[in-house]
């Protein structure tokens, strides 16, 4: 029942990100805290709702913004995909795999943005996304990761208390 | 009476009347040195009283200024809350008395107004997000604009909040001509959000300053309404048009309200292009 949290706190992060984050550009880009809350969620070693999560995610973001929804759907359940392969492998080291994590996320879903809003017909130039969108948005996800994964780990501990977890 | 106690009358009589004439100033000078000397140690008394009457009093004092202190500093955080919501309310009402205005300078077009709640999650597109929707007879495709100048169009309606495209979006293309240069051109957004121009004819001839309207060709958008000014022009020779850089009118950056033009049905014009031959 604790895993329903993920309604209400992935709804309060879909609305900070539309009402204030995305108004806090650096250059064109700004930080993305679905991703990262996602990201660090599906990090910790005693969650086992990451998949839910990240389709609730989707569901949320792909309502609000004007992306095509299969980007937004690709975008963070392949977040947590690589947070899945690299719990695996760099257990020891927390904080580096969510820094991990995150970088190629961002990279992914923006690479994946481009690709498919090239392709739909919007003239962008590669150079102009990395340099004035991607570049920025790394920076700032990576900034804003470090307290998200402080919150966030603690909201785990809530959810999956130790005792249980054993 | 004896003459023990005429002997002291007397005595209080001539140094009462002493003093009484010095007090007057009739011993001139020396009356003067007199009455300084006085002043002086009842000065000295009374700082010296008013020191005593400090100390017996100031620890009440002290606790009656505190609680009077955390009164007035809550009294002061209670006003500066005030200030600041009224100061929201008086931005607010600056910017619809301006959209007013806008809207009576403007009588064909009728008008519904909308806070910006809201903009795209994504970094690459630029949208905003509305609290009005379709329970205000928003549809898709009415045009968005301020007091200065075209925002955009409703891109998707829900109940009670629609999502627009501003016309920075990179996929964004507006018909626009220019006013002094009396020639037609397409107005693109981008990526940072600038506006460009492009399809201007070599033979017009382009200025720094020149205003950019609507030209309402394409049915997408009603005409003259504003975009914004041209900044520079790139005419090369070898090309087939020029392009321009615009500063748009509106700040795109500080949008909070907005007027959907509720009135202009956008027509579409798909089935009339024609097919790429095979």
């Amino acid at each position: 029942m604790r895993n329903l949290i993920a309604y209400p706190l992935l709804g309060l992060a879909v609305i900070f990100q539309s009402a204030i984050i995305s108004q806090v550009k650096l250059i064109s880009g700004y930080a993305d805290l679905p991703l990262m809350i996602l990201a660090v969620w599906a990090l910790q070693d005693r969650v086992k709702s990451a998949w839910h999560w990240a389709a609730v995610t989707c569901v949320m973001v792909g309502f609000v913004s004007s992306m095509p929804w299969p980007v937004v759907a690709a975008g963070y359940l392949g977040v947590v995909y690589f947070a899945q392969i690299l719990q695996r492998r760099v257990w020891q080291a927390p904080l580096l795999a969510v820094f991990s994590v995150i970088f190629l996320g961002t990279l992914f879903i923006h690479l994946l943005s481009f690709a498919v809003l090239r392709v739909s017909g919007t003239p962008f130039a590669f150079d102009d996304v990395i340099g004035l969108i991607t570049l920025p948005s790394l920076l700032l996800n990576m900034l804003f990761s470090i307290p998200i994964y402080a919150l966030v780990r603690d909201l785990a501990r809530w959810v999956y208390p130790f005792e249980e977890y054993e | 009476m004896n003459s023990r106690s005429l002997q002291t009358t007397i005595i209080f009589l001539v140094v009462g009347g002493i003093l009484a004439l010095s007090l007057g100033g009739f011993f001139g000078s020396a009356s003067r040195q007199f009455n300084s000397v006085l002043i002086d140690i009842q000065t000295w008394f009374s700082s010296r009283f008013t020191g005593l009457q400090d100390f017996i009093t100031a620890p009440r004092d002290i606790v009656s200024l505190r609680n009077r202190n955390a009164e007035l500093e809550t009294q002061v955080s209670q006003l500066q809350a005030q200030v600041i919501e009224l100061q929201q309310r008086v931005n607010e009402t600056e910017i619809l008395a301006a959209l007013v205005d806008f809207s009576r300078s403007n009588p064909e077009s009728t008008y519904k107004a909308a806070a910006v709640i809201g903009r795209d999650p994504s970094p690459f597109l630029h949208y905003i997000i509305i609290n009005r929707g379709s329970n205000d007879d928003i549809r898709r495709g009415m045009p968005v604009v301020t007091n200065q100048g075209l925002v955009g169009r409703v891109d998707a309606v829900i109940a009670d909040a629609a999502r627009v495209q501003l016309i920075t979006d990179p996929a964004s293309s507006v018909n626009v001509y220019l006013q002094n240069a009396e020639t037609s051109a397409v107005a693109f957004g981008s990526v940072t959000g600038d506006i460009s121009l492009d399809m201007i004819s070599q033979n017009s001839t382009v200025e720094s300053g020149d205003l950019i309207l609507t030209s309402g060709l394409g049915g997408g958008y009603p005409s003259d309404l504003i975009i914004g000014q041209v900044v520079t022009i790139r005419s090369l020779e070898f090309e087939l048009f020029q392009q321009a850089t615009v500063q748009p009118a509106v700040d795109f950056t500080r949008l909070e309200i907005v007027l959907v033009i509720t009135n202009f049905r956008p027509v579409d014009i798909t089935p009339l292009e024609p097919l790429p031959s095979p």
